[in-house]
């Protein structure tokens, strides 16, 4: 009996989400005939046909291809920088003490303020783009995981300790372990923060992706292949989302699930 | 092995406890002597607040005394050290690693071979009657399973001394009273040294040889009552007049503490 309401629940999850796909296409269609609203949001076959151009003018694939290289790059030195100074952060009090007021700061300034900084300093090219999302995932990570570190059980170290465990064995036996969950969560929020970056990152010069792209459309008002390259990058978050997410299924089914 | 002969296990000596906070410093345990003997079951009972579990992480080596020391076998005790182990109130299981992979914990730490850790493992898992739940995570069990495996963790470790803080505590009275029995049985056994902390009067004299009461703020040993019921004692325990004569006695000496806390 109980499988089969859970069961339900989960069909009605599926149906909720093609309920809400339905409703947004039509706030989109209402949007694309009016007379205002209708320049900045062509419909589908429109947005479609703009695509299209932009196949046509070999544009679309080195746009997404640039852009995923920046956001790979990008998003993997904020994760391999991020980590280690989380754990610093999380053992060393000075450490913690300089660096998350600096970070905290730096956090509230949209990454476009300084990206100017980025370009005068480095020269135009990949190399800014790479090290404006650097930075940005950088942050985001590096305080969700600090806080994930700090966040560990304290008796669950204690009950390695009384079970003979030296300082090796709680870090790689229990911290690290226990810090799983919050590295997931970490690069969620990294992924996302690379993508939102974009804009910022491809306007240091950038020859090709998607932000820059979506730049020189709106100067030409192309909003056909602009908004279509909008929802493309709300696309590629998505589909991230759910990689992250199979993921964290697989490392951290040992979790309980929090109720209510 | 040696007959009646009973030496001191561990030894708590003159042990005072403070802490320092924002609004001064208080005091937890003020001058605490208490020798534990070699195979004894000990129960320290006290309202919230008098240190009991302070001692325990002394005892443990998790924290250390600000004043006097402890012993066991006459040496000092600086640190943790596996043979004395400790069971904590919420259970403390590794939540990442299945019930035999945290039972195989200690073992793993002394860098047995793998298969020795496993028959260790088996050995305690069988023993708290876990056999079918090898291979679960913590999350799966009921309070009173999670806890069977603490005890079985503590156990695969062949400590000398069995530190308890308040195991039963978070359990329903059923499930409470199971595992007091499976406790009694297997105490009666192996005569393990346990140090059992709770504040539940009833489990006290049902466990215990001795039942120390403890006075609150600051911590003191406040009476040491001896339970001279037969073992082995079980449920039916509880029923015999005797031990409701002491249980009486205990309670209203705790109930005082208490009283003296609320002030």
């Amino acid at each position: 009996m109980e499988t089969k309401s859970k069961k339900k629940i989960k069909i009605n999850d599926k149906v909720w989400l093609l309920i809400s796909l339905i409703v947004a296409l039509i706030v989109w269609f209402l949007l694309s005939i009016g007379e205002k609203t209708g320049r900045s949001f062509p419909y589908v076959p429109a947005v479609l046909d703009g695509m299209k151009t932009m196949i046509e003018r070999e544009a679309l694939w080195s746009d997404f291809a640039s852009s995923m290289i920046s956001v790979i790059l990008g998003f993997a030195l904020g994760f391999v920088t991020a980590l280690p100074m989380a754990f610093l952060m999380a053992w060393y009090t000075p450490v913690r003490k300089i660096i998350e007021p600096w970070i905290n700061f730096i956090r509230n300034i949209p990454a476009l303020a300084y990206a100017g900084l980025i370009v005068i300093m480095l020269g135009i090219g990949r190399t800014p783009s790479v090290v404006l999302i650097w930075i940005c995932t950088f942050m985001t990570m590096c305080i969700t995981i600090f806080h994930g570190i700090r966040n560990i059980d304290n008796t669950l170290v204690k009950a390695a300790r009384v079970l003979g465990a030296n300082d090796m064995d709680i870090f790689f036996r229990i911290t690290l372990p226990a810090t799983v969950p919050f590295i997931l969560t970490a690069v969620r929020l990294g992924l996302s923060a690379a993508l939102t970056t974009l804009l910022a990152a491809e306007s240091t010069g950038a020859r090709a992706g998607l932000g820059m792209r979506i730049r020189t459309l709106q100067a030409t008002f192309e909003t056909n292949a602009m908004l279509g390259y909008i929802i493309l990058i709300g696309i590629i978050g998505t589909l991230l989302n759910i990689l992250v997410n199979l993921i964290e299924r697989r490392l951290t089914s040992w979790q309980e699930k929090r109720e209510g | 092995m040696a007959g009646e002969e009973r030496g001191i296990k561990l030894s708590i000596q003159n042990v005072v406890k403070e802490y320092r906070g924002d609004h001064g410093t208080t005091v937890a345990l003020n001058g605490v002597n208490l020798d534990i003997l070699e195979n004894e079951f000990i129960c320290v009972v006290g309202p919230s607040g008098c240190g009991k579990s302070t001692l325990l992480n002394i005892l443990a080596g998790l924290h250390e005394a600000t004043n006097g020391e402890c012993y066991l076998d006459g040496e000092v005790i600086h640190g943790t050290d596996v043979r004395r182990g400790v069971v904590f109130q919420q259970y403390a299981l590794f939540p990442w690693q299945t019930v035999i992979q945290n039972v195989m914990f200690g073992p793993q730490m002394k860098r047995l071979p793998k298969q020795e850790c496993l028959e260790i493992a088996r050995k305690y898992i069988k023993m708290v009657g876990l056999e079918d739940f090898e291979n679960s995570f913590p999350k799966e069990l009921s309070g009173g399973m999670k806890q069977r495996v603490a005890i079985a963790r503590a156990y695969a470790n062949n400590p000398e001394v069995l530190l308890m803080d308040e195991p039963f505590g978070a359990l329903d009275a059923q499930t409470r009273a199971q595992l007091q029995t499976e406790l009694l049985k297997t105490w009666e056994e192996e005569r393990k040294t346990c140090f059992f902390i709770t504040h539940d009067v009833d489990e006290a004299v049902l466990l215990a040889q001795r039942v120390v009461i403890m006075s609150a703020r600051p911590g003191r040993i406040k009476r040491i009552v001896d339970i001279d019921i037969p073992y082995p004692r079980d449920q039916g325990t509880k029923s015999e007049p005797r031990f409701m004569e002491l249980k009486a006695e205990i309670w209203n000496e705790v109930y005082q503490e208490y009283l003296e806390v609320r002030k």
